[in-house]
């Protein structure tokens, strides 16, 4: 067990493409902390860096107080489980297990208690004996985890090990990290491209974009305060609601709707109220929303059609179209992009007329259905506001690397 | 019998008979391939007169006149046998040298990362080209030159030169559709190099390693330009033993035919031997 320090990272490919940038990060001893991104954001890479399998362009990568930048995989002490498992087909699981701690001449008695541990812990032991192709994707992927395990590494370093799953499965496979973290209580770097699979595994979680970090905190502060538009946007099943919108000490007015803007607000956001007078871009978060039939009293409110509903049984999605542009902002041109996997020709900012669609997720007793008029109430307490030029929150007491 | 097997059984019989059927039809195909194999066999077994005069066909009729003079004419006559242990010496290790020289360079060309290699690369598939004939003169003098010339590390290095090109590039290609992941897996559990290519990369070779030795086997064994070039009469294979004794006695069946057939057995032992070793599917379950 031990922290891992990454100061100013670099990785600048041949051809110039700089997939890290000044990536500086600290990871703390027995932390469980999550990389997520898009796709492209170097999240694999500065995971590699830390295995050793990528050259370090720049800056220094430390494990347990030891700089590792130019020590081999196999003398850094980690252990990797990789998306597509990489398990020796010609050798049967105990032997995969068995690998890494024979090649290091670990005593046999040594090896054989650990692999049966490991393969206690994970369920393994009725598969043995058997061999990589004999075995289903979930076995695979434990057997990939065990022969970390077994190794007993200072860290575990794991590339999206969940993403080869079917979605039932994934679900139970983080339930079971989660266990084996609070068991094991190893420092482990985990790669995702998906930010609910971040925001159950972390303690902490690193947003990256384009190589940079964008925000490191646990997941509920990400949740609650990101700290520009990028985390914001990412962060959060539906993803939040932006508009541009006029700031007044009485109120932020945007598509015909005027929202007050509690006191207590402009308090706790410092720089808030600088903004008065001008454009802002508006945040609110789908679970902000609530039918106004079933919400509290304070909460302002706004009449909408809905378009769309997406009863989901225990919540319904009510996606409604206002009367106002969808934001064109580099951090939501980029969210889009993610979301449509960079194809040039779609666009996920959905678009009617220009007009942008909003989502609100309300109570599933609420009886709203596609095409009719409904009252929101909107909790202004927690509507987020973004500078429209840099995309960073107004009144974050943290500032990212943009 | 139930009713419902009852039913069955009309089936049942169908499938037997179509099934009878096409057994008969590949044991047809089968036997009409092996006829003239046959055809040669028996003849081996006929003497020099009765081969002259009629068709091997006919021993059907005449089963006594089959005798196994031919084969000890050939074995007691001395220079055979020394031809065998000749062939084997030079065959075995121009295979185990092309197998091991070829999949070291192999795994070199996929997996290492060194500047030129794809030059270098491109310069051994280009020699693929290099017909043997043009070859034979310029290290016929080599060989004078250094003195191997007539021997039988003379006749065994010809043949791994010749065998290189086409294993390294079916290797190196082979190689490369291991998972670069699996040998990453490897590094981070301790492999160094070399223990990566002889733990991971060759047992997943298995397959084309094993057709690689089983086609540079049958090449050199059966070879006879090269050998007829470099090869004196103490370090000849059988193929030019059995060569020189026919230019000797004119087209003799009963030289040619015993002769063939001794020297058919190793290979067959061989080709068997590995043939378990082309399994597909030996990646299946690595990786997803």
């Amino acid at each position: 067990m031990a922290q891992i320090v990454l100061q100013d990272v670099d990785k600048i490919y041949a051809g110039g493409v700089k997939a890290v940038d000044a990536l500086s990060l600290e990871i703390r001893d027995g932390e469980f902390m999550v990389l997520v991104g898009p796709s492209g954001c170097g999240k694999s890479t500065a995971l590699r860096m830390i295995a050793g399998l990528e050259d370090i362009s720049g800056g220094t990568v430390s494990i347990g107080e030891r700089v590792v930048n130019d020590l081999a995989p196999k003398d850094r002490d980690i252990a990797m489980v990789f998306q597509n498992y990489a398990l020796y087909p010609h050798m049967t699981v105990e032997d995969n297990l068995a690998f890494g701690l024979k090649l290091r001449g670990t005593p046999k008695p040594e090896i054989k208690k650990r692999v049966a541990d490991a393969a206690k812990m994970l369920g393994l032991e009725p598969y043995l004996k058997r061999k990589p192709a004999a075995l289903s994707g979930g076995q695979r992927q434990r057997v990939a985890m065990g022969r970390a395990i077994v190794r007993e590494p200072q860290a575990f370093l794991m590339d999206e090990p969940l993403s080869n799953l079917d979605a039932k499965l994934r679900v139970s496979m983080r339930a079971s990290l989660n266990q084996l973290h609070e068991r094991l209580g190893v420092t482990t770097v985990y790669v995702t491209h998906d930010q609910v699979e971040a925001m159950t595994l972390g303690d902490r979680v690193c947003v990256l974009r384009d190589g940079k970090l964008q925000q490191v905190d646990t997941p509920q502060r990400l949740f609650d305060a990101p700290v520009n538009l990028f985390v914001a946007g990412f962060i959060g099943s539906p993803s939040m609601n932006f508009v541009t919108a006029k700031l007044e000490r009485d109120g932020v007015s945007f598509a015909g709707f005027k929202l007050p803007v509690p006191a207590d607000v402009f308090e706790t956001k410092p720089g808030l109220s600088g903004y008065a007078g001008k454009e802002i871009i508006l945040g609110i978060r789908p679970s902000d929303f609530e039918d106004a039939a079933h919400a509290k009293p304070d909460w302002a409110l706004i009449d909408v059609t809905s378009t769309v509903t997406e009863e989901l049984g225990s919540e319904i999605n009510v996606i409604f179209a206002i009367d106002a542009p969808p934001v064109e902002h580099k951090d939501t041109l980029a969210l889009a992009k993610d979301a449509t996997e960079g194809e040039e020709e779609e666009t996920a900012i959905p678009l009617l007329d220009n007009k942008a669609l909003w989502t609100a997720r309300v109570n599933a007793r609420s009886r709203v259905r596609p095409g009719q008029s409904l009252e929101l109430a909107i909790d202004t307490h927690s509507m987020h506001f973004f500078d429209p030029e840099s995309g960073l929150a107004i009144g974050h007491p943290d500032t990212p690397r943009v | 019998m139930t009713a419902f097997s009852a039913a069955r059984a009309p089936a049942r019989a169908l499938s037997w008979v179509s099934k009878g059927f096409v057994q008969i039809v590949l044991l047809g195909i089968a036997i009409f391939w092996l006829l003239p194999t046959l055809g040669l066999f028996v003849a081996s077994l006929r003497s020099e007169a009765d081969n002259t005069n009629t068709g091997w066909w006919t021993v059907f009729t005449k089963p006594a006149e089959l005798t196994v003079s031919n084969y000890q004419k050939l074995l007691s006559g001395g220079g055979f046998t020394a031809s065998f242990w000749n062939t084997i010496w030079i065959t075995v290790p121009a295979t185990l040298l092309v197998v091991l020289i070829a999949s070291l360079a192999a795994y070199a060309f996929a997996w290492v990362d060194f500047p030129g290699r794809d030059w270098v690369f491109l310069v051994v598939v280009g020699l693929l080209v290099v017909p043997i004939q043009v070859a034979l003169i310029p290290v016929a003098r080599l060989y004078g030159l250094i003195g191997i010339f007539g021997s039988i590390p003379g006749v065994v290095l010809f043949h791994v030169a010749f065998g290189l090109p086409f294993a390294i590039f079916l290797l190196r290609n082979f190689f490369m559709g291991i998972p670069r992941e699996l040998l990453e897996a490897a590094r981070i559990d301790g492999c160094g190099d070399l223990t990566i290519f002889f733990r991971v990369v060759l047992p997943l070779g298995k397959p084309a390693i094993a057709s690689l030795g089983i086609f540079q086997f049958m090449w050199v064994w059966n070879d006879l330009l090269v050998s007829l070039v470099f090869a004196n009469t103490d370090s000849q294979p059988m193929t030019k033993a059995l060569q020189a004794q026919m230019r000797q006695f004119g087209a003799n069946i009963d030289v040619l035919a015993p002769g063939a057939f001794l020297s058919l057995i190793v290979p067959l032992v061989v080709f068997f031997a590995f043939q378990r070793h082309f399994v597909q599917g030996l990646l299946a379950g690595s990786v997803k």
